[in-house]
């Protein structure tokens, strides 16, 4: 972009950028051309280094975002010749619509059920991690695992170890005595296979950032409450604990985004459901709702109405945690 | 990180008080772990692993004999399997799809990352802090909820069903920029800055000789994780491209949603496009969880 600019410039005898614009004072031809373009060089250099950044983001993340806003206020169908405008009806239609709300109670019962065991699964890994272990390199690779698999990959795989009739899983559950279990067709159990599928996933890497965490408290917290007699349970519970509070919190609201616009684990779940997400939309999440009306209906604004509902949602709760996390962390200093 | 790492172990005994009551404390969190941490990261690990196993342990059988006799050892049935994989999908052309996508991304990702965070870190200008807030900010956005219009307008411009469509929407990430500051931040000193200014470099190559050659390190953990981001990536790709012209997740979903599903193939299909992934990890993988932990503090 601005080689330009080197080239024309070159090696000068005064290549200082000049501090001050009113430079034609310093002489005639050369030199001052010389330092209107270092000038322009200075000026210039640091917008055009930001700006593919903020030209990518205004075309591919704000226009598409507004542009949802804006679709949704008409009755548009892929491939229809006029596309009517309808106010809010979108919205209406949606907020009456039960399958809509059921996908909401989906994405929230999976993403609790995913979220809050595996903090706490990470939390007691780390833990295990931060003693003096053996090859300790090789043991934080091997819990980051499943981090690098292909998410289609493993969600297939999944999909296969908990079939019903011939399911690893099931198989096991058999083993030691208990009833196999439907998990495609019961609510709360396919609910409870995403969520594995999610926790298996994640788990190891959230612990390796709770590690970094664990490992930046000063050694001489833990001494001086050695010193007084706290035991190691009691250190965990009063040091580590609230000391982690911040990286727990970053935690969750990372998983928060993320885990609200969850799609491959229940498109991929059964090879059969499809985006139906079960016979009775029993795993169906809201961007699965939202790619079967929209790719698959062909109802593009009534999936745009739905991806601005789960817009405001998730912004939301982002303001929540956030906010939370301000006053958590203020009084976590205390 | 290092701290701890490079403390040698406490030693016992023979030493002056004020020396044993540190070697003590330090012990309390210090001492050799014992069998049973031990044995539960391996059972963590091992169930880590199982879905990979269980993956190549299927493709290795055919069918029938897998249903039948639930063998717990791989067959020998898996270049069969994999010979069906190639008749059902695109295999190498998503392969070679996904590699190039990842790649171009991944390039484009770090170069410009790497530029704006080092005028963000380093150069002054008006508007520098409200628009490094912005673009934190972005961080939270949803943007995966534009996916509809973004449909249109690639539709409209014929660039559905291209690798283009994939590739151009993530040239540069919100993430990249704010890593590549912070780490510009801390990395490059001022002072080199201004001696190259001084000895006339212009901008460019300041940015080119003084700060590229310092962030080597960050820059390659932001590369391992953008092409793991973009590889993984599937929601647009399933929407903008399709069967004829797939990346590898693309095609694994075909070769799913395929009106007979016969598992042995299927998993003969994602055991083939995990392989890929795998090495990588084996060769990069002390990179990559450096990056997690460091990324973790900084953040």
């Amino acid at each position: 972009m601005t080689t330009e600019l080197s080239v024309a410039r070159g090696r000068g005898a005064e290549p200082r950028p000049p501090r001050r614009d009113d430079n034609d004072d310093i002489g005639s031809g050369k030199l001052s051309w010389r330092y209107r373009l270092t000038n322009l060089d200075v000026k210039v250099s640091p917008y055009l280094y930001i700006a593919p950044f903020f030209i990518l983001f205004a075309v591919v993340g704000l226009f598409p975002l507004l542009y949802t806003a804006y679709i949704s206020l008409f009755e548009w169908e892929l491939g229809a010749d006029e596309q009517p405008f309808i106010g809010i009806d979108n919205y209406t239609t949606l907020l009456a619509d039960s399958q809509f709300w059921n996908a909401m109670v989906n994405t929230f019962s999976i993403f609790a059920i995913s979220t809050i065991p595996q903090v706490i699964i990470a939390v007691l890994l780390a833990a295990l991690l931060n003693t003096a272990l053996r090859g300790r390199t090789g043991w934080r690779m091997g819990v980051l695992l499943p981090y690098v698999a292909s998410l289609v990959a493993l969600t297939i795989i999944f999909g296969d170890l908990f079939g019903v009739q011939y399911g690893t899983i099931n198989n096991i559950i058999e083993f030691f005595g208990f009833d196999r279990i439907d998990w495609q067709a019961d609510r709360w159990w396919s609910h409870v296979a995403i969520a594995t599928m999610v926790n298996w996933r994640w788990t190891g890497y959230n612990a390796l950032i709770v590690l970094a965490a664990m490992q930046a408290i000063p050694r001489d917290v833990y001494e001086a409450a050695w010193v007084d007699g706290a035991s190691k349970a009691r250190q965990f519970i009063s040091i580590t604990l609230p000391m982690l509070r911040p990286t727990l919190i970053f935690v969750v609201v990372t998983s928060t985004i993320g885990g609200l616009q969850i799609f491959t684990e229940p498109l991929l779940f059964s090879p059969s459901a499809g985006a139906n997400g079960g016979a009775t939309n029993q795993y169906q999440t809201v961007v699965l709702y939202m790619y079967q009306a929209g790719f698959q209906s062909q109802d593009l604004g009534y999936a745009s109405a739905m991806a601005w509902v789960l817009f405001i949602v998730i912004i939301a709760i982002a303001g929540i945690n956030f906010l939370l996390t301000r006053r958590l962390a203020s009084s976590g200093e205390a | 990180m290092a701290t701890i790492t490079d403390r040698p172990a406490p030693t016992a005994g023979g030493t002056t008080p004020a020396k044993r009551r540190r070697s003590k404390s330090v012990s309390l969190s210090e001492r050799r772990p014992g069998f049973t941490v031990y044995g539960i990261l391996i059972a963590f690990i091992l169930g880590s692993a199982f879905p990979f196993y269980w993956s190549f342990l299927v493709a290795s059988h055919d069918d029938a004999t897998f249903t039948a006799e639930a063998p717990l050892l791989p067959g020998g049935q898996f270049f069969v399997n994999a010979g069906r994989v190639f008749d059902t999908i695109p295999f190498w052309k998503a392969l070679g799809n996904s590699v190039i996508v990842s790649g171009t991304v991944t390039v484009s990702v770090v170069v410009l990352s790497t530029l704006a965070g080092f005028a963000f870190a380093k150069l002054r200008f008006k508007g520098r802090g409200p628009l490094m807030v912005f673009v934190v900010a972005t961080l939270a956005v949803p943007t995966q909820l534009g996916i509809i219009p973004l449909y249109m307008v690639m539709a409209e411009y014929g660039w559905s069903g291209t690798l283009g469509a994939v590739i151009v929407p993530n040239l540069v990430t919100a993430f990249g920029v704010f890593w590549m500051r912070q780490y510009i931040a801390d990395a490059v000193p001022d002072e080199l800055i201004e001696a190259a200014r001084m000895d006339g470099c212009s901008m460019i190559r300041t940015f080119w000789h003084v700060c590229l050659p310092a962030v080597r390190p960050a820059a390659a953990m932001l590369g391992i994780f953008t092409f793991m981001m973009s590889w993984n990536d599937f929601l647009w790709p399933l929407i903008v491209l399709n069967a004829d012209n797939p990346t590898m997740q693309v095609a694994l979903e075909k070769l799913q949603s395929g009106y007979y599903v016969d598992k042995t193939l299927v998993l003969a299909g994602t055991t083939m496009a995990t392989v890929p992934i795998l090495i990588v990890f084996l060769v990069l993988g002390r990179q990559i969880v450096a990056g997690i932990m460091q990324g973790a503090v900084k953040g």
